[in-house]
């Protein structure tokens, strides 16, 4: 049976599909009625409010708004004919009573002068009302309502699609208006600064800030966000070479949607620090020791100039020196995360081929290192099985140890959706957050014990029945062992370790394995501990016994950190696997790797990030090339790997500006920043993106791909590519994974996700339905023990320190803190505490406190927040003025190798003298 | 219910059997909501009733609800009647005692006192927690209504008539009225009469004939002159156009209504211009700014009343936009006054 609506508008016979609207029907047909209030961005459900779209349906005594209301069978419509267009004019004309004019308008170019043209109805014969005030107390957006039309569209950004609840609507009548929160201010309000009403408001009421919408753009140039691995598409609005705003683009994981560092977080590209030239230390400069401080104002006082024919060359010398004495395994490389696939691919062929051993790593190490150890050894694969938009289709979304409204904020929307439109979500974090709101379970456990609790919930699912019989009896094995190994961890016992009362946890459990589709999103808070690769396992069983992966709406999604730190692990920046996950010490592997790099490769596996760091103390490794990273910032310990790099014979540091990395250098080289390259980065979902150049580089700044091939050539390789493309065609000899996914491709469709099954079809959203990669086709149970954190609090130090990020700050806030805007929101050092704690301590809000451990103090401000235990303080890291990561703990998980950033001993002590913090 | 004839006495005179067998065909659950905003200017039947015998009201309440099977009613009171508020919260928790409620739950809600909340879309709106905004139709509440379910949605004074009907019989009802109206009305009737108040009157009668036999006939002093048939928003009528039965159906070629029979007497001592203009402003005032023709149309069309000029041509535009283009009744109904005072009171004007 046809479910087709047969109607006529404007004499023309049409058919609506279900659920179609009058509007669009005609927008099908070629009918363009005007429309303000209703727009055709995803998820923005019409309202109907502004009445220019009304057409007549006859036999009916009033009008119709065409954008909500849908054809019936047999229904004549109008929308050209007399009643309708003197309706549309009038209610126009009504609208444009009130705005300022046009040529001194917020935005000239807006939707509303648009059809006010279009309608030639731009002017009006009413008298104006009052005009509201402009609000300009926000760094990053302007509010004028002199220019507002009541149409509710901000307002269904931010409650509906955002889900950030702050902008409102109050008063009646005339009198009614946006208000965020109870009519504050909006910079003084609970604003994210999302920008999503920005970008939906059609009169330029709402708008970025500094008079954008009086600038036309030049140019418009698609690409995708360099932050975080959610991998938004995003629209450079460019002028004279800068970019001037940036929009939402409908990619796969954004759907148009945006964040604050993605939508007011690029000029940090055009800060004073940029560098534009190679650099090469003085040969006066002070020798390099572990506390070494340069302005990066003025990196004059340590650096010297030079051409880049000298700078390449001196930076290839010190390297090829170094692994000519000693057969390579003297040099190791950190890759980045921040750069492209093609980069990635280039960097860790350059250690492999070129250093000659498997000594490559990057901050993959430090994030999610433990749950992809974890899951290749279980299910066969490192990847989420299921992109985070799945969570539309899922009944119960456990989130653990994650932060998405800060770390993953357009993920995080996506969740939000889920729950108004009836999901219910778990939140397991011994930390609070604003999602926690939308919770119909929080459950704020001890810190450190993921394994009791998750153990215990799999107890009940077990003890229980409730587990999927038929699933564990066609697509598991190891399930014995397990449901032995899982007898002593009853909730009774496990509540005390944990921290969660024995009914919550059966309830949890009961919910989450009785779900029609339920879904997993972890973060660092299992994986950056001793045991996160144990973390990592219980989720996984957890979803294997209760059938929750391979369906819509189920599986297991570690929310990736870095905007491409799925693509350069998949890209082969790690030391033990070449791309796509094959192993080093496979020799079958091995030598198809030399046959296509056509070299000797070392069958040895590499160092990792922390044991790199160790290696260069333990004076094994001697020199080495970092590329757009911070470990100096980033790494456990910091003062341990700053004195590890002040004692490199070679330090090459690729970068964009002078960072606590590069004061080590001896040679450094200038890059480009994102929108100022092409390349090809993968987001937390599998989706590979297609980055467009958008902005010319500052003269001198070079590439990253071009700067990685004149080392390469200047230490003996024999490369030539000519564009990034060059490289994504390599990478796609030796990367199955990008089977049907080729660079045109991606230049047209902008993202495809991979794996795909061909050149046409759309990548595959959910996977692992019919058998995982594994050898036995068996998604593999490994039990886990309760193993404590490796530092725990003491009478000295008897706190617990858990450091991680904030939504304004992007990891070592290299670039974020060079951002004005993003800078303005979170402009210094703070240490969060709980209200009682505080009071405890004697400390109130804004104070100027310590925090310390046993390898270091910093010197920051207390902020209360009453997402915090009590007996925890968390730090964000993005401060160099106060690096947390002076005081983390680098024990480390033995299997994935990753630090326990998230616990170590600490103490919390009032300032007693006030302390300078250095500015940036 | 059908063969009584029995309107919506709310204002919009829907034939009540008809909506109750709508409302039942629905799939359930389902619900009934009772409208006891009574905020059209001059309407105070709801008042009078409830004070004097709330228990017909709840009674017809309890047999909609039996005949719709409605597992809930909510009943929406005007907070400007706060002793009714105690009245009936003592009345229901009695019915309960008294096990006459069993199976239907009873809710008693505050009104907030915004005009808008009358209209029953706006109502639910308000019931379910939200900013008081009229819905778009379709979907009609008796498909999609309170908290999404189909929805009965009566007017306090249609169900106190229901136990009347059941005991005297359909006929009785269907059978009083005049001038070819069927039924009875109570017309609340205040203004320049002699005796204003609740008047139960037969269907269908002319407001000369209900200031004559029912108001003891104009206020000592006054001359009649105009009449509002149906409170702010049905219009004015001149003296001339005294004989037009009032009911539903028979005013409208006038361009009036008489909505929930609040009927206003105006004399010689009232100045139109002056009336026009205060009834602009109330719904300027209670327009609950959803759509622009009303909220921006309202506050334009009080800005050019207040001229001492008026643009009669400007004003026809706009009250012709705000007919066709309101979301709600309000801002469609808004320029009745405006424009019935600029067709029969040219003089008032100049």
């Amino acid at each position: 049976m046809s479910d087709k609506i047969n109607f006529t508008l404007d004499d023309k016979a049409l058919e609506a599909s279900s659920g179609e609207t009058i509007w669009q029907c005609a927008e099908r047909a070629g009918i363009e009625i005007p429309h303000l209030c209703y727009s055709k961005a995803p998820d923005y459900r019409a309202d109907g409010n502004c009445r220019v779209c009304m057409v007549e349906i006859e036999g009916e005594r009033v009008l119709a708004a065409s954008c909500i209301r849908q054809p019936s069978e047999g229904m004549v419509i109008n929308s050209a004919n007399e009643r309708a267009t003197t309706a549309r004019k009038m209610v126009m004309e009504l609208l444009v009573a009130d705005q300022p004019p046009r040529e001194s308008s917020h935005d000239p170019n807006s939707e509303l002068w648009h059809w006010a043209e279009q309608m030639s109805q731009t002017e009006s014969r009413f008298p104006a009302r009052q005009t509201p005030a402009a609000d300009n107390s926000h760094t990053a957006m302007a509010v004028n309502l002199d220019a507002c039309i009541h149409c509710t569209r901000c307002v269904r950004a931010c409650r509906e699609v955002q889900v950030n609840d702050v902008i409102g609507m109050a008063g009646r009548g005339a009198n009614n208006k946006i208000i965020f929160d109870f009519d504050d201010a909006m910079g003084d309000s609970s604003c994210v600064a999302c920008g999503e009403c920005v970008q939906a408001c059609p009169t330029g009421a709402l708008m970025p800030a500094g008079g954008v919408g009086k600038i036309q753009a030049d140019e418009q140039v698609a690409s995708v966000c360099p932050y975080c691995g959610v991998g938004c598409q995003l629209t450079f609005n460019v002028k004279d070479n800068k970019i001037l705003s940036v929009e939402g683009r409908d990619g796969p994981a954004n759907s148009e949607r945006l964040c604050v560092k993605g939508r007011f977080g690029f000029d940090y590209i055009n800060h004073t620090h940029r560098l534009t030239k190679p650099l090469i230390r003085r040969d006066d400069a002070p020798p390099k020791t572990g506390d070494i401080d340069i302005d990066p104002a003025n990196p004059l006082t340590h650096f010297r100039e030079a051409s880049w024919e000298e700078a390449l060359d001196v930076a290839a010398a010190g390297l090829k020196k170094i692994r000519d004495g000693a057969d390579g395994k003297a040099l190791a490389g950190f890759g980045s995360a921040k750069g492209s696939n093609e980069e990635a691919y280039l960097f860790q062929k350059l250690v492999r081929a070129g250093f000659g051993s498997n000594n490559v790593d990057h901050c993959t190490r430090l994030c999610h290192a433990s749950s992809v150890a974890a899951l290749l050894e279980t299910i066969g694969s490192g990847a989420v099985t299921a992109s985070f938009n799945e969570a539309r289709n899922s009944d119960v979304i456990i989130v653990i140890g994650a932060h998405p409204t800060s770390n993953h904020p357009v993920a995080a929307t996506f969740l939000k959706n889920a729950v108004k439109r009836g999901a219910q979500l778990v939140i397991i974090d011994p930390r609070g957050s604003s999602l926690s709101r939308h919770a119909s379970h929080s459950l704020q456990f001890t810190p450190g014990r993921d394994v009791a609790l998750l153990n215990a919930m799999m107890h009940v699912i077990v003890s229980e029945d409730l587990y999927d019989k038929e699933y564990v009896l066609n697509h598991t094995e190891g399930f014995e062992q397990l449901r032995d190994h899982l007898k002593n961890f009853t909730p009774e016992e496990m509540a005390p370790i944990c921290g969660i009362e024995p009914d919550k946890l059966r309830e949890v459990a009961r919910l989450y394995a009785n779900a029609d589709a339920a879904i997993i999103f972890w973060g660092m808070g299992v994986s950056q501990h001793i045991h996160g690769t144990d973390n990592a396992r219980c989720l996984i069983s957890l979803a294997l016994m209760s059938g929750q992966t391979g369906r819509p709406g189920t599986g297991l999604h570690p929310l990736r950190g870095q905007n491409n730190v799925q693509g350069a692990s998949d890209a082969g920046l790690i030391p033990m696997f070449y791309p796509n996950y094959q192993s080093v010490s496979d020799s079958a592997i091995q030598n198809d790797f030399e046959k296509l790099w056509n070299t000797q490769l070392d069958p040895e596996r590499g160092l990792t990030v922390v044991e790199i760091m160790d290696a260069v103390h333990s004076g094994d490794i001697r020199g080495m090339y970092i590329m757009g990273e911070n470990p100096a910032m980033s790494d456990p310990n910091t003062n341990h790997v700053r004195e590890a790099f002040a004692k490199l014979e070679h330090l090459v540091v690729q970068e964009i500006f002078l960072t606590e990395t590069a004061f080590f250098a001896d040679v450094i080289l200038p890059a480009t920043a994102w929108p100022e390259k092409d390349g090809t980065v993968t987001n937390t979902n599998r989706q590979i993106q297609m980055g467009r150049k958008a902005v010319d580089a500052p003269d001198g700044v070079m590439p990253d791909w071009w700067i990685i091939q004149q080392l390469a050539q200047r230490i003996g390789l024999d490369w030539n590519y000519a564009h990034p493309s060059d490289v994504f065609a390599e990478m796609k000899q030796c990367m199955s994974s990008f089977d049907n996914i080729s660079w045109a491709r991606l230049e047209s469709e902008s993202a495809v996700t991979y794996p795909c099954d061909s050149e046409t079809a759309p990548g595959n959203d959910v996977l692992f339905s019919d058998g995982f990669p594994t050898p036995s086709r068996r998604g593999k149970f490994v039990p886990a023990d309760i193993i404590p954190p490796d530092e725990m609090p003491d009478a000295e130090y008897p706190m617990v320190l858990s450091t991680g990020r904030q939504l304004e700050h992007w990891h070592t806030g290299a670039m974020t803190r060079r951002s004005q805007i993003l800078d303005n929101l979170e402009p210094e050092a703070v240490a969060h505490l709980a209200p009682n704690e505080m009071a405890r301590l004697g400390i109130k809000p804004g104070d100027a406190i310590e925090v310390a451990t046993r390898r270091g103090r910093i010197a920051l401000k207390a902020r209360a927040d009453t997402g915090i235990p009590k007996g925890v303080v968390f730090v964000p890291f993005c401060y160099a003025e106060a690096s947390a990561n002076m005081l983390t703990n680098p024990a480390l998980d033995p299997v994935g190798k990753i630090p326990e950033f998230k616990y170590c001993a600490a103490k919390v002590e009032k300032q007693q003298a006030q302390q300078q913090n250095k500015p940036l | 219910m059908e063969a009584s004839e029995l309107r919506g006495l709310g204002g919009a005179g829907f034939p009540t059997g008809r909506k109750w067998r709508f409302v039942r065909a629905e799939s359930g659950p389902r619900l009934l909501a009772v409208n006891g905003d009574e905020g059209e200017p001059g309407t105070f039947k709801d008042r009078y009733y409830m004070e004097r015998d709330p228990h017909r009201f709840l009674e017809g309440m309890l047999i909609a609800a039996h005949a719709v099977e409605a597992e809930e009613c909510f009943i929406y009171l005007r907070d400007e009647y706060p002793g009714l508020h105690h009245v009936l919260a003592d009345e229901i928790s009695k019915l309960a005692a008294a096990g006459l409620s069993e199976g239907t739950k009873i809710t008693l809600r505050r009104g907030a006192g915004a005009y808008i909340c009358g209209e029953e879309s706006a109502m639910l709106e308000s019931l379910e927690g939200k900013r008081g905004e009229p819905r778009h139709k379709p979907p009609f509440p008796s498909q999609v209504g309170l908290f999404g379910r189909p929805t009965l949605i009566n007017n306090v004074e249609t169900l106190y008539w229901v136990r009347d009907i059941i005991e005297r019989g359909a006929e009785w009802f269907a059978g009083e009225g005049r001038n070819g109206g069927k039924g009875l009305r109570s017309y609340s009737v205040s203004g320049r009469v002699c005796e204003p108040g609740v008047k139960l009157a037969p269907a269908g009668i002319t407001v000369k004939e209900l200031i004559q036999e029912y108001c003891g006939g104009m206020a000592e002093g006054h001359e009649f002159k105009a009449y509002l048939p149906g409170g702010a928003s049905g219009g004015i009528l001149p003296a001339s156009k005294g004989d037009i039965p009032l009911d539903f159906g028979t005013l409208e070629k006038e361009g009036c209504f008489i909505g929930s029979a609040a009927v206003i007497i105006l004399s010689d001592q009232d100045n139109m211009r002056d009336a026009a203009l205060n009834l602009m402003r109330f719904f300027e005032y209670e327009s609950c700014g959803q759509c622009t023709p009303c909220r921006a149309g309202t506050e334009k069309a009080v800005k050019l009343m207040s001229a001492p000029n008026w643009d009669h041509s400007l004003l026809q535009d706009l009250s012709k936009t705000m007919m066709d283009a309101s979301i709600c009744g309000l801002g469609q109904a808004a320029p009745n006054p405006l424009l019935t005072v600029l067709k029969h009171f040219p003089e008032d004007l100049t």
